[in-house]
Order: structure tokens, then sequence, then C-alpha cells
């Protein structure tokens, strides 16, 4: 689906609303959905990887020096990996828009 | 050339359903549709039909199965009843959302309470919106047909829909009827090997059943609704070729002695026969009297029903269910809203007669020609019960 969804008319549909194309679901900004972001300090992080496995939506990379980033492309901002950090290194912010 | 035989229309149903070399059969059992689905199981143990008989622990599964394995490109078929419909009616909905061809066979029977295995409409009325194609019959040869039409149409690429058998329980599914057998040739010949658009399979993956945003919600029910409505030349395409290669031609709405009728009567599924003699009997008396049968259920045939009662002034119109606190019966509003817009339309009585079993003889036709012909006004009555 090229066009943004708004723009998509009842004739574009497939057949049955299957999706056709495998492995779209990648360029779904579930990043839409958030009203809080994460905050990350590296002077707290121990590089334990605790949030990026707690994180459902994979949306935390580990980078190659150990320290973490979160994808907001993908994050919807649930807060999981701020309760499981073990030192506070993440904190949560409203989102302003 | 054609074999014609006496032969229960049950085991005519499921010998079609062999013939059209269906590839999976999911079902669970109930009265009155038992059987369609014991033979069907019979021929598969005996290696007759090389399908796969999955028996399910519910109609909810049954069509969860038919769902599958429609998904996979399957020929799918199932046979249900009352509550079995009921229970199964959540999938029932999905799959033609889905537009995942398939074939019920509906051996309608009333809906509990009080419990009752007997004949009316209710079990088929209660998913009248479900989206599928929906037919009725009133002889064994139009099931016995109809097997092989519902399969060429659901599977039609123009069309992908599921399709409904409509089947009055014992009045059809128990009796012994003659039934014109086609030969395997004819049947192969009209009746291809099933090409599905989109399948389930790992080498090129699809969804099929995906989360419907706000956004797109409305634009898929569009498509959907589009879609039904379009399958209607199909339909008729499909029966004017099954007409060609056997002489039974099929309509979405057919017609006994309308001409020049000032009162018709309407009826769905096997009370057309019983109808038709009153209507014989009346029309020796010099009764203006005719017979609309409504064939295809949906989608519904307005035009066609509108061309059929042309210059009638009375509708008697007969419902083997009642819409609790509505319009009377469901066909009688059906038939109503078709008219609404015709000039000088007739009036429109509505009966509703054959509840959980409650036999119609053609006498009963008669009377309720007579009683609608005495009152004014559009009206509905539950007929033959006791004050």
């Amino acid at each position: 689906m090229a066009k943004p969804e708004n723009e998509i008319t009842w004739k574009d549909l497939e057949v049955g609303f299957v999706v056709d194309e495998p492995g779209n679901a990648m360029v779904y900004r579930t990043g839409d959905w958030r009203s809080q972001r994460p905050v990350y300090s590296r002077e707290r992080c121990i590089k334990c990887g605790t949030c990026y496995i707690y994180c459902p939506d994979m949306a935390i990379k580990i980078l190659e020096d150990g320290y973490i980033e979160h994808d907001l492309y993908y994050c919807k901002g649930c807060g999981i990996c701020v309760q499981e950090c073990p030192t506070n290194a993440i904190t949560m912010i409203e989102e302003e828009e | 050339m054609a074999t014609r035989v006496g032969m229960e229309v049950s085991i005519a149903a499921a010998e079609a359903v062999k013939q059209a070399n269906t590839d999976i059969i999911a079902a669970y059992p109930i009265t009155p549709q038992t059987h369609i689905v014991e033979h069907l199981s019979e021929l598969v143990n005996n290696g007759e039909l090389d399908a796969e008989f999955i028996p399910v622990e519910s109609e909810h599964s049954a069509m969860s199965v038919c769902a599958g394995s429609s998904a996979v490109g399957a020929r799918t078929f199932t046979c249900t009843s009352s509550q079995g419909l009921a229970l199964m009616s959540e999938i029932v909905y999905a799959v033609s959302s889905l537009r995942l061809p398939m074939l019920m066979i509906l051996t309608n029977r009333s809906l509990n309470s009080p419990l009752s295995i007997w004949n009316d409409h209710s079990d088929v009325m209660s998913i009248r919106d479900c989206g599928w194609i929906q037919v009725f019959t009133e002889s064994g040869q139009d099931v016995y047909d109809h097997v092989f039409i519902g399969f060429r149409v659901a599977e039609d690429r123009n069309v992908l829909n599921p399709f409904i058998i409509n089947l009055d329980g014992f009045i059809l599914t128990h009796v012994i009827e003659p039934i014109e057998i086609l030969d395997q040739e004819i049947v192969d010949l009209y009746l291809p090997q099933y090409q599905p658009l989109h399948r389930l399979h790992p080498d090129r993956p699809v969804t099929i059943g995906c989360f419907g945003p706000p956004v797109l919600f409305t634009e898929a029910k569009k498509a959907q609704n589009e879609a039904m409505n379009n399958t209607m030349p199909h339909i008729i395409k499909a029966w004017q070729e099954f007409g060609d290669l056997t002489g039974r031609y099929y309509h979405p709405i057919e017609t006994y002695k309308t001409e020049e009728a000032k009162i018709v009567i309407i009826t769905q599924g096997s009370l057309g026969e019983t109808a038709s003699i009153a209507i014989d009997t009346m029309r020796e008396k010099n009764e203006p009297v005719g017979l609309v049968k409504i064939r295809l259920w949906r989608p519904f045939p307005f035009m066609e029903l509108r061309e059929a009662v042309r210059g009638a002034e009375l509708v008697v119109v007969m419902d083997r269910a009642i819409s609790y606190g509505g319009p009377g019966g469901p066909l009688a509003g059906e038939i109503r809203s078709a008219l609404y817009s015709e000039e000088g339309h007739p009036r429109v009585v509505n009966f509703i007669i054959g509840l959980g079993g409650r036999d119609v003889s053609p006498e009963d036709f008669i009377q309720m020609v007579q009683q609608a012909k005495m009152k004014v006004g559009d009206w509905y009555e539950i007929y033959g019960v006791r004050e």
C-alpha cells in the first residue's frame, strides 16, 4: 500500500481485506500512539540489556558499545522499560504536540 | 444421459457433494441434517470420495475448520441446522467478510425455545445479514442441482463468496423423491477445479483476517457490499449454463400462474409446492391468484420481484419466522421495502405460518387469501393460532 491510509478508497483494497504484501507491518508507525516518550541517560546505564528483553515492540536497539537507543518510529510509550530498568536510567516525559 | 432414481433428498445432497469432488467436509451432527453428513462420512470411509472428513467437537469448530480449509484453497463443504448454525454464527460472518468460498447446506429448523427439532425459517433469518449468498429450494432436485451451482458460483473469481442452500428440515430432508442424477462428465464440465485468488501458502505469505482500523473499516464494508451486489449477474449466468446442460433452469424469482393475477402469494422453500396446489384450485374458481417464489434471498432480487408482482392489487406474503416486535416476518419486511417506491403498489398482507413444524395445507392458503381480501390495509397475523 503505497498510499497513505486516509487516501485508500474501497476499490484499492484487496479482496477480503487480505494483506498481499508480506511483512508490511514494518511500515506501520506505532510510534504515533505515544503520549509519553522515554528519555535515556547513558550516565546511569549499566548495559544490562533488561529493557531490550522486556520491550514488547522490540523498539530498543543495543548499540555496538553496549548502550541502548529507543526506536521512536515503533515505541508506543508504554513505559515498561522504565519500570524494569534497575538503575532508573530511563524516565518518561510528556509528548508535546 | 442422466439417470432418474428414487432417493432420499439428504442422500441425493450427499451424492452431489461427492460428485462435486469436495476436498474438505467439516461438520457436527444435528437433526435434521444428520443423514447428509452420515452418508458423506460413509462415502469418505469407503474410499468413494477422496476428501478429508473432519469430525469436530462443535459447529463453531466446524466453521473454523472450513475457514482454514477454504483459505488454503480447498473445495469446502459443511452442513448444519438451527442451534448448530447459531453456535457457528461468529465464524459465519467472518468467512464472508474474508471472501472465503464454501458451500453450506442448511436444513432449516426452528430455534430454541421451546425446544423443537421441526421446520421453520428462524435459523436462517437469524443470519440474514451474514453476507453469504442464500438460496431456497423447493424439491430434492433443486437441492441436488444447487450443490454444483453453489460451488460454481462461490468459487467464481468474480464472486468469491460463501453460499448457503436452504432446505426445509424433514419436509424435504427425509422424503424420497425422484432425482435425476447427472453424469460425472456433465458435472466436471460444469464445475471446474477451484483456483483461489489468494491462499495461505508458505511460498507466498499473505495475511487473511487482519485488523481494520477506523480509517479503513468503512471502505472494507463498502467493498464487501459492492461485491455482494455484483454477484447477481454471475449467479444468473451459472443458472443459465446449468440449464443449458441439464434442461433445468432456475431464476432469482420463480412464478406460477402470475399472468393477469390480481392476488399474488409469495413463498420461500417447500411451501411453494403446496401453494401451487391451492393456486390451481382457486384458478378453477376463476380467482385471479398467482404464486411468486423467492429462490434467491441474498442478494435480494428487487427488480425481478417488482416485475413479478406488477399488476397485482394484493400481495400475501408467507413467513416461516417472526421478527419479534418488528414488521411481522422478515420476508414481508423485504417485500414492502421492494414495493414502497412503486407507484400504486399493491397492499402487502403478511401471514406467519408453519412455525416449529406446524403443517400448512393447500386449504390453509385458500383460507389466508380469503382473509386477506376481507380486511383492509397492511397487517400481519400469526395464522392458525388457537385464541
